[in-house]
C-alpha cells in the first residue's frame, strides 16, 4: 500500500454524534492513527441513530456511525475516574493532537484544559469543536442542524417567500463542520510539526456557517455595503431556460439564460421558430413574454427526452446542466463508478455494504480503508496493553467500570 | 509580512482561482500565513468573480448595483464586487495575460519560486492553456498543484459545464432537501457545495505540503464539488446501500426529532427554529409553554408526537407567533431545548453571540471604503490578528511580485507594460 499523507500522525479523540467524528474520520481516512475514545457505557451516541443495517435498531449496526468512524481504532475510558484520567494522561503523552467536541468547559472540569495538557507536551494540537464557540454568551447553548443553518448561515433567505425557511438535506451542515475543523487540525499540526509551536483551534459551529460561501458570506458583505437584506425566494428571475423541467423520466435542470442562449437553441437542435430575431435582441433576455413562449416550447422538448439524454444533449452544447438525480442513480452513475467514488467496506455486524469514498484525489497518498469502523471498545487490549497495562489490569479496569 | 507568527507563513500559492470555491480556498491560505498571489488578466473578465461585469453601464437596472458600496459601482468596480471582496483579505494581486507567450513565461518564473499551484477551471481550460502537472512539474519539480473542478480531472463528465446549482441536482442533494409535499424541483438557489469544496482544498492543500515537506514529494491534487459534497450525505447513501430504500425529502423534519422545524414569530417575517429530540426536552418546552394543549395525551411520549406531528406543528406555531424570535431562544434554551432565531443580515451583525467573539472583522481598501467583514472560519490560539490587508485590488502588487519575487525590473517591466500585461485596470475593450 503507498504511504498515506498523514501516517504516522497521532490524534486522540473525544468526540460524538456528527462534526467531531467527521473532522476525525477525515484525519483518519488519509492515515492518521486516531483513537477513538468513547464512554463505557453506550458509547457515541451516534450508534443509536439510523440508518440502521435491515433496520435493526443495534449500536453495531447503525450506518450513519459505521461510516463516520472508518480507520479509527475504539477504546471506552471513563474520564471522570481518577485512574481513567491517569490513563488518558499516557495517551497524551505520545499525542499529536487532541479533537473534543464537549460542551464548553467540560474538559476544564476534567483536569483537561488545553494549558493543563500542553504541560507535558508543548507541540501538543487540540481542536475543539463546539456550537457557538468555547466563550460568549451563548456558549452553553444547544445547537441543532436547523439552528446551525439558521443562526449562522442564510436559512431565512431559502425557501418560497410565502412559507417558512427551508434547510438543506438531512445533516450536511454539521459535516460541514466537521470539514471545516478538519482544516483547522491540519493547519494547527503543520504548524506543530514544523514550527514546534502547538495551538488550540477554537472551532464555532454557527461562525463556520456564517463565513460560508453558500450565499451567506456574500450577502452579509453586501447588506454592509449596500443595506440590501436578502428575501426568500427564487432568484432564478426572468431569464430563460433557467430552471428545473420534467422530461420523460423525472427532471432536468438547465443555467443557460441571458448569453448562453443560444447554447441552449444548439442543444434543440437549431429549430427554425428559434432562430426568429426576436429572441437575440438586447431586451429579449428580460422579457417575459418571451420567457413564457421559450418555456413552453422547451417543456415540448424536454418531456420528450429522458434526464440522461437531455444532459448528454445539453452538455454536447456546452450547457450548464444536469439530471435531478435520485439516490440510487447516483449511486450508479458510470462518472463516479470510473472514479471509483464508492467503495465496498466490510464490517463483521453486516458484511460488504458500499460506502461513499474519498472526498477527494491525492495522487501520491491516497485515501485508503484500512478498517471499518470500531466495535464498542474493539481496540482496549491492544492500546492498553500497549501502554503496558497486564490482561489482569484490563480485567480489573473493565470490571471496576473504567473501560 | 513574513515575520508574523502563522502556521502557513512562507507557502508561496499561485492562485489562479474564479467566482467561489477557488478563492473560498486562497482566502483560507491566505488568513493562516500563506503568501497567496492571485494570477490576474487585464486582458480578460472571468464571469462573477470580480462583478458580473468589468464596468456595468449606468442604466443597468438598480437590482444589479445594489451589492456595490452604496450601490455606486464606482470607478474601479472590480475592487468594489461583495462577492470578491468578501474573500479577498489577506491576498496578493498581480497581472500577465498567460494567454500570450511572454506571459506564461512570467506565470513559469512564478512556479518557479512557488510551493502551490491552485485553480478551478473546467479541466480543460488549463489543458488548451498547456499548463498541465507534467509541466509544472518541469518548471518546479515538488510543485503541489490543486485542481478544483465540477466533476474531477477523469471521467466521461470531467469536462461537462457546471456550477453548484446543477451539480446539486446531479448528486443527489436536490432530491432529499425541498419541502415534504412538493415534487422538491423548485428549490432555494442556496447551494453549499462551493464551501464544501473551498475547505477541502485548503485541507488536501496543507496535508500535501505536510508530505512534501518530509518526503521532498510534490503532487496532483483532484477536487471536484461532486465528490466533495457527497460524503456530507452518508445517511441516504448508507440506507440505500443497507436497505435498498431511497430517501426522499423530510422538508424540515428530522427522523427523531419532533417536532422540529421553522416556526413563525412575532414581528415582520422572523422565524426560530425548534428541535426537541428527548421526553426531557419535550417537558422542558411545557415548563415554558404552559398552555392546556402540551399536557394533551395527543402529545404525552414521542410516539404520541409523532403520530400528530401536524397538528403540534400547528400548536407550537400557535405560541411562537405571540413571542419574540431571541426571546423564545433564551427561555427554551434556559430549559434544556434546542432553539434559536433564523437571523437576517441586520440581526447577523448585531448578535450578541458573534458580537462578543469578535467574529466580524473591520477591513480597509482604497476603492471599497471601510466596512466590517464576516472573519475567519474558526480561531487559533496565539496568531495576530486576523486582518494583515483589506480586500486586495487588482494588480495591487505587480511591483512587488515582478521586483522582488521575480526580478523582473527596469526595461524588461516597462515593456510587460506596454504589452498589456502590467495593470491596474482592465483593458478598454472590456466591458
Amino acid at each position: 500500500m503507498a504511504q498515506q499523507v498523514l501516517s504516522g500522525m497521532k490524534v486522540i479523540d473525544l468526540t460524538n454524534y456528527i462534526a467531531g467524528p467527521a473532522c476525525t474520520k477525515l484525519l483518519a481516512d488519509y492515515g492518521a492513527d486516531v483513537i477513538k475514545i468513547e464512554r463505557p457505557t453506550g458509547g457515541d451516541g451516534a450508534r443509536n441513530i439510523g440508518p440502521f443495517y435491515h433496520d435493526e435498531v443495534h449500536p453495531e449496526k447503525s450506518g450513519l456511525f459505521m461510516y463516520l468512524n472508518t480507520n479509527k481504532k475504539g477504546i471506552t475510558l471513563n474520564l471522570k475516574s481518577k485512574l481513567g484520567k491517569e490513563i488518558f494522561n499516557e495517551l497524551l503523552k505520545t499525542a499529536d493532537v487532541v479533537v473534543e467536541s464537549f460542551k464548553p468547559g467540560v474538559m476544564d472540569r476534567l483536569g483537561l484544559a488545553y494549558e493543563d495538557i500542553t504541560k507535558a507536551n508543548p507541540k501538543l494540537v487540540m481542536t475543539s469543536i463546539s456550537n457557538f464557540g468555547q466563550d460568549g454568551p451563548y456558549k452553553d447553548y444547544k445547537l441543532t442542524e436547523l439552528m446551525a443553518l439558521g443562526m449562522g448561515g442564510r436559512m431565512h433567505a431559502m425557501g418560497d417567500a410565502e412559507r417558512e425557511p427551508l434547510k438543506y438535506g438531512l445533516t450536511v451542515t454539521l459535516y460541514h463542520s466537521g470539514m471545516v475543523a478538519a482544516t483547522a487540525t491540519m493547519i494547527g499540526f503543520y504548524g506543530s510539526s514544523f514550527q514546534g509551536i502547538g495551538r488550540h483551534l477554537d472551532v464555532s459551529i454557527m461562525e463556520t456557517q456564517a463565513a460560508s460561501v453558500d450565499g451567506r458570506l456574500n450577502s452579509l458583505v453586501t447588506y454592509q455595503y449596500s443595506g440590501r437584506v436578502t428575501a426568500r425566494g427564487s432568484i432564478m428571475g426572468a431569464q430563460y431556460p433557467a430552471g428545473t423541467f420534467p422530461c420523460a423520466d423525472g427532471y432536468f435542470r438547465i443555467a443557460s439564460g441571458g448569453p448562453r442562449f443560444s447554447r441552449a437553441v444548439v442543444m434543440m437542435g437549431n429549430p427554425p421558430e428559434l432562430l426568429d430575431p426576436k429572441w437575440y435582441t438586447p431586451e429579449a433576455p428580460g422579457d417575459p413574454a418571451l420567457k413564457e413562449e421559450f418555456d413552453a416550447y422547451f417543456m415540448e422538448f424536454t418531456l420528450k427526452h429522458t434526464k440522461r439524454e437531455l444532459f448528454m444533449m445539453g452538455q454536447e452544447a456546452d450547457n450548464i446542466c444536469a439530471p435531478f438525480y435520485a439516490i440510487d442513480e447516483v449511486a450508479q452513475d458510470p462518472h463516479f463508478k470510473e472514479r471509483g467514488f464508492f467503495v465496498e467496506v466490510d464490517h463483521p455486524m453486516t458484511g460488504k455494504v458500499t460506502y461513499p469514498g474519498r472526498p477527494f484525489l491525492m495522487e501520491k497518498t491516497p485515501w485508503q480503508l484500512r478498517r471499518p469502523a470500531p466495535l464498542l471498545g474493539q481496540h482496549n487490549n491492544e492500546v492498553y496493553s500497549e501502554l503496558g497495562y497486564t490482561n489482569e489490569d484490563i480485567a480489573r479496569m473493565r470490571g471496576s467500570g473504567i473501560i | 509580512m513574513t515575520d508574523l507568527n502563522l502556521p502557513l507563513k512562507g507557502i508561496r500559492v499561485v492562485d489562479l482561482t474564479v467566482v467561489l470555491a477557488g478563492p473560498y480556498c486562497g482566502m483560507i491560505l491566505a488568513d493562516f500565513g500563506a503568501e497567496v498571489i492571485r494570477v490576474e488578466s487585464i486582458q480578460h473578465f472571468p464571469p462573477q468573480t470580480r462583478g458580473i461585469f468589468a464596468r456595468p453601464s449606468k442604466d443597468m437596472p438598480s437590482s444589479r448595483s445594489a451589492g456595490y458600496p452604496n450601490g455606486e459601482p464606482g470607478r474601479r468596480p472590480w475592487n468594489r464586487y461583495p462577492l470578491f471582496n468578501a474573500m479577498g483579505r489577506n491576498k496578493l494581486s498581480m497581472t500577465v495575460d498567460i494567454t500570450k507567450p511572454d506571459g506564461m513565461e512570467v506565470f513559469k518564473r512564478l512556479v518557479k519560486v512557488s510551493d502551490v499551484v491552485l485553480e478551478n477551471y473546467v479541466p480543460e481550460v488549463m489543458d488548451k492553456l498547456g499548463v498541465s502537472y507534467e509541466m509544472l512539474k518541469q518548471v518546479r519539480p515538488d510543485i503541489i498543484f490543486c485542481k478544483m473542478s465540477a466533476y474531477g480531472d477523469t471521467g466521461p463528465y470531467r469536462n461537462f459545464r457546471a456550477m453548484a446549482q446543477s451539480i446539486d441536482v446531479m448528486l443527489g442533494h436536490g432530491s432529499i432537501r425541498g419541502y415534504a409535499d412538493s415534487d422538491s424541483t423548485d428549490q432555494p438557489a442556496s447551494v453549499a457545495e462551493d464551501p464544501a469544496e473551498g475547505v477541502q482544498a485548503a485541507f488536501a492543500i496543507v496535508a500535501a505540503l505536510y508530505h512534501r515537506n518530509r518526503t521532498g514529494e510534490g503532487q496532483l491534487l483532484d477536487l471536484c464539488l461532486s465528490e466533495s459534497y457527497m460524503p456530507y450525505m452518508p445517511q441516504a447513501f448508507m440506507d440505500y446501500a443497507m436497505n435498498g430504500r431511497v430517501q426522499g425529502t423530510l422538508g424540515n423534519r428530522d427522523p427523531v426529532a419532533v417536532p422540529c422545524g421553522n416556526f413563525r414569530c412575532k414581528g415582520n417575517d422572523k422565524w426560530v427554529s425548534i428541535s426537541i429530540f428527548t421526553d426531557e426536552e419535550w417537558d422542558g418546552f411545557c415548563r415554558v409553554v404552559n398552555e392546556e394543549w402540551v399536557h394533551d395525551d395527543r402529545f404525552k411520549d414521542s410516539v404520541s408526537r409523532r403520530r400528530n406531528e401536524d397538528e403540534l406543528e400547528r400548536l407550537v406555531g400557535s405560541w411562537t407567533q405571540k413571542h419574540d424570535s431571541y426571546e423564545v431562544m433564551h427561555l427554551l434554551q434556559k430549559e434544556g431545548v434546542a432553539v434559536g432565531p433564523l437571523l437576517d443580515e441586520v440581526e447577523a451583525y448585531q448578535d450578541p453571540q458573534l458580537k462578543a467573539r469578535g467574529f466580524f472583522v473591520e477591513e480597509s481598501q482604497e476603492d471599497a471604503g471601510t466596512h466590517m467583514y464576516p472573519g475567519s472560519l474558526f480561531k487559533m490560539s496565539g496568531t495576530p490578528p486576523l486582518v494583515r490587508r483589506g480586500p486586495v485590488r487588482l494588480g495591487e502588487d505587480n511591483e512587488y511580485v515582478y521586483n522582488e519575487v521575480l526580478g523582473i525590473g527596469g526595461a524588461e517591466y516597462e515593456k510587460l507594460v506596454e504589452t498589456g500585461h502590467i495593470g491596474t485596470e482592465y483593458a478598454p475593450h472590456i466591458k
